[in-house]
């Protein structure tokens, strides 16, 4: 058993080994843990209730059913239809843009990506910063740039949220004679309506529901796993005995 | 008249004598199961075989079910996949088991390979099974490339893209071959419609021929053991070897305890950990192929990255194809390569095992490296690396027959 204890132990190694790296970061930048609650049902609807408002204008979820929705968020058919369903009729479409993808492309370039799976393509600390990381740029056609994604054509749509902010940057001569630049800390150029810690928990109840819409089973794969590991546990040591039974006059 | 009636319809020995007067069902079970006598002494490396046939039984059954509802079309493959996720009954499930089954198919037969290795299982007389084995192994990696291709993710295309033109690099015929491939002249629907056909029809039935001829060959000259015994060289009178026991029930009740094990390990990924971080599912691959857009950073599956770092560890194109065509194939030679007579490491001498050390540190270590970007000293560790790899190989005729063993005894060890 110890041999065997030993052989278990190596091959769950051999497949954890390398599941512990973080998922690549853009700019290098630090990243900020988004911390978000899975399994806090109240963090999610206000997320459903953010996103239907702030983000479904542009952005579809097109795998995503209002009634997937409501079933795990415990909303009713009728808070569904009354606080959620600004575009749809019956409960099992999907969340559409209400903007037309077509001219969204034509009016920033390239048309807003549909967000279904945005937390598992790009982690939600990803997103988590990256709604926190824009900054007045003069340059830029919006007028913002984001430390996150530098380039992005999306405007500060929750900058009556957070107000507007500039981005220090720190300049480094390096012995070869190259430049160095790196973030040195946002500044506040006027406030939005909410200060820092709230506009931190808004976004976060988002891209906790963002994390749920990219996986809809992940509560139900959990708590369906533990019961499969306990029959596996069950069935193991019956196994065992069974085992040691057959070999008993195995000399 | 009612008495012969009565003996023609009277059974002449039950059912199973009835099939086995057309079909050799007792003698074949007899053969292969109940008096296929294995040693006894077998330890914790030799459930591999099984745990392997136990993961393309759960592939085979999964990859079914998904055939049922993916749609095998550049427009439709990835909302289908969403599909299978979302609003198939159970989809969920069978898509996690079939893509956890994936990534286990390569880490339990890399380790059925280092049993093998490790109690000189390819030499002979098994030379063959090992022969099978790499074909095996071969047909594997070609499934698990077209099967990469099918959710048509960024990682897909674009995985698919980079290991495709590597063909390129090929004189005179190259281009050519990479056309034929794709069937077009960059990763499209046709492309991904006859990746699916070899996915679903050709590899399958190729793999599962060769399993069964692997199986066969296996039991014509009968298994080795960890001391690398021919255990048929002690018989008792029945003609039995001593110290072989029968597969079933013997070996069978403790490859139940495996496979449970397994089961709990699988579990665990599967219902805790489906994408394991990014390396059973590739964050990239949750966005739907865009051939307009590069993903950052191009990595195929963590189980393809030892090749692949040798690939890139080689500064000119052609060379780079034909070292890892050569890495993928140099195991091959390995029955002919050893020259050493005994079989197990336990009584091989230190050279051996410092070789076999340093290639499993050599192996995760590529692994490894065939992740990260390629530059600096990452490329400086891959030129390293990728010498040993070869090393192992190329130098074992050497060593092997240099190397001093110890005796090997007339009968196993067991400790019961």
């Amino acid at each position: 058993m110890g041999k065997l204890k030993t052989l278990a132990s190596l091959m769950t190694l051999g497949a954890c080994f390398f599941a512990h790296q973080t998922m690549a970061a853009g700019g290098g930048t630090h990243m900020e843990s988004a911390d978000i609650k899975p399994d806090n049902i109240s963090s999610l609807q206000r997320g459903a209730r953010n996103f239907m408002n702030y983000c479904s204008g542009c952005h579809s979820a097109q795998y995503v059913r209002y009634k997937t929705i409501g079933k795990y968020l415990e909303l009713s058919e009728e808070q569904l239809i009354d606080n959620l369903m600004f575009n749809a009729e019956k409960t099992f479409e999907t969340i559409q843009a209400a903007m037309p993808s077509k001219d969204a492309a034509r009016w920033y370039g390239t048309p807003p990506p549909d967000l279904s799976l945005m937390a598992r393509a790009k982690g939600a600390d990803y997103i988590f910063n990256f709604l926190k990381g824009f900054y007045v740029s003069p340059n830029s056609p919006t007028g913002v740039d984001n430390l996150v994604l530098s380039g992005t054509s999306m405007p500060h749509v929750l900058w009556e949220l957070q107000g507007y902010q500039t981005a220090n940057f720190a300049t480094h001569d390096n012995e070869d004679g190259s430049v160095t630049t790196t973030f040195d800390g946002f500044e506040v150029l006027s406030a939005g309506a909410m200060d820092a810690e709230d506009y931190d928990d808004f976004v976060r109840d988002t891209v906790n529901f963002l994390a749920y819409i990219a996986e809809p089973v992940r509560a139900e794969r959990r708590k369906l796993g533990v019961w499969v590991l306990m029959f596996l546990i069950f069935f193991f040591i019956l196994a065992s005995m069974l085992k040691k039974q057959i070999w008993k006059d195995v000399k | 008249m009612a008495r012969i009636e009565a003996e023609i319809g009277k059974p002449q020995g039950g059912f199973v004598k009835w099939i086995d007067d057309r079909f050799p069902f007792t003698s074949t079970m007899k053969y292969h199961v109940t008096e296929y006598y294995a040693s006894k002494n077998f330890n914790w490396w030799y459930v591999f075989g099984v745990l392997a046939f136990v993961v393309l039984a759960i592939q085979l059954l999964t990859g079914i079910f998904l055939t049922m509802n993916y749609k095998p079309s550049a427009d439709d493959a990835f909302a289908s996949v969403e599909y299978i996720m979302r609003d198939v009954e159970w989809g969920w499930l069978i898509r996690y088991l079939h893509s956890t089954g994936a990534s286990f198919f390569f880490i339990v037969v890399y380790l059925h390979m280092f049993r093998a290795m490790l109690y000189g299982s390819y030499k002979k007389p098994r030379e063959l099974i090992w022969l099978i084995g790499m074909l095996i192994f071969f047909v594997l990696m070609a499934e698990a490339f077209a099967g990469y291709l099918l959710p048509w993710g960024q990682m897909s295309y674009w995985g698919a893209q980079v290991i495709i033109s590597l063909f390129g690099a090929i004189p005179w015929v190259g281009e050519a071959l990479v056309e034929i491939i794709r069937g077009d002249y960059s990763i499209s629907d046709i492309t991904l419609n006859r990746f699916f056909a070899l996915h679903v029809i050709v590899l399958p039935l190729a793999l599962i021929g060769l399993v069964f001829v692997h199986i066969v060959a296996l039991h014509e000259v009968g298994s080795n053991n960890p001391d690398g015994i021919d255990i048929k060289k002690n018989k008792d009178a029945s003609g039995k070897p001593i110290d072989g026991i029968a597969f079933h029930p013997y070996h069978t009740s403790k490859d139940l305890v495996a496979i449970i094990v397994f089961l709990m390990i699988f579990c665990s990924v599967v219902f805790f950990a489906p994408d394991m971080g990014g390396y059973f599912l590739e964050h990239a691959n949750f966005e739907p192929a865009n051939m307009t857009a590069t993903p950052e950073h191009i990595a195929p599956v963590w189980y393809f990255t030892p090749y692949y770092a040798i690939l890139r560890a080689v500064p000119s194109k052609l060379w780079g194809f034909v070292l890892f065509a050569m890495a993928v194939v140099l195991p091959v030679f390995l029955p002919w390569l050893d020259r050493c007579r005994v079989r197990s490491i336990r009584y091989r001498g230190w050279m051996y095992k410092t070789a076999l050390s340093v290639f499993v540190i050599t192996f995760v270590t590529l692994l490894w490296l065939g992740m990260q970007p390629a530059e600096g000293v990452y490329v400086r560790m891959a030129q390293f690396f990728s010498v040993l790899y070869f090393a192992f190989f190329i130098l074992m005729p050497f060593y092997t027959s240099r190397d001093k063993t110890k005796p090997v005894p007339d009968r196993v060890v067991y400790h019961g």
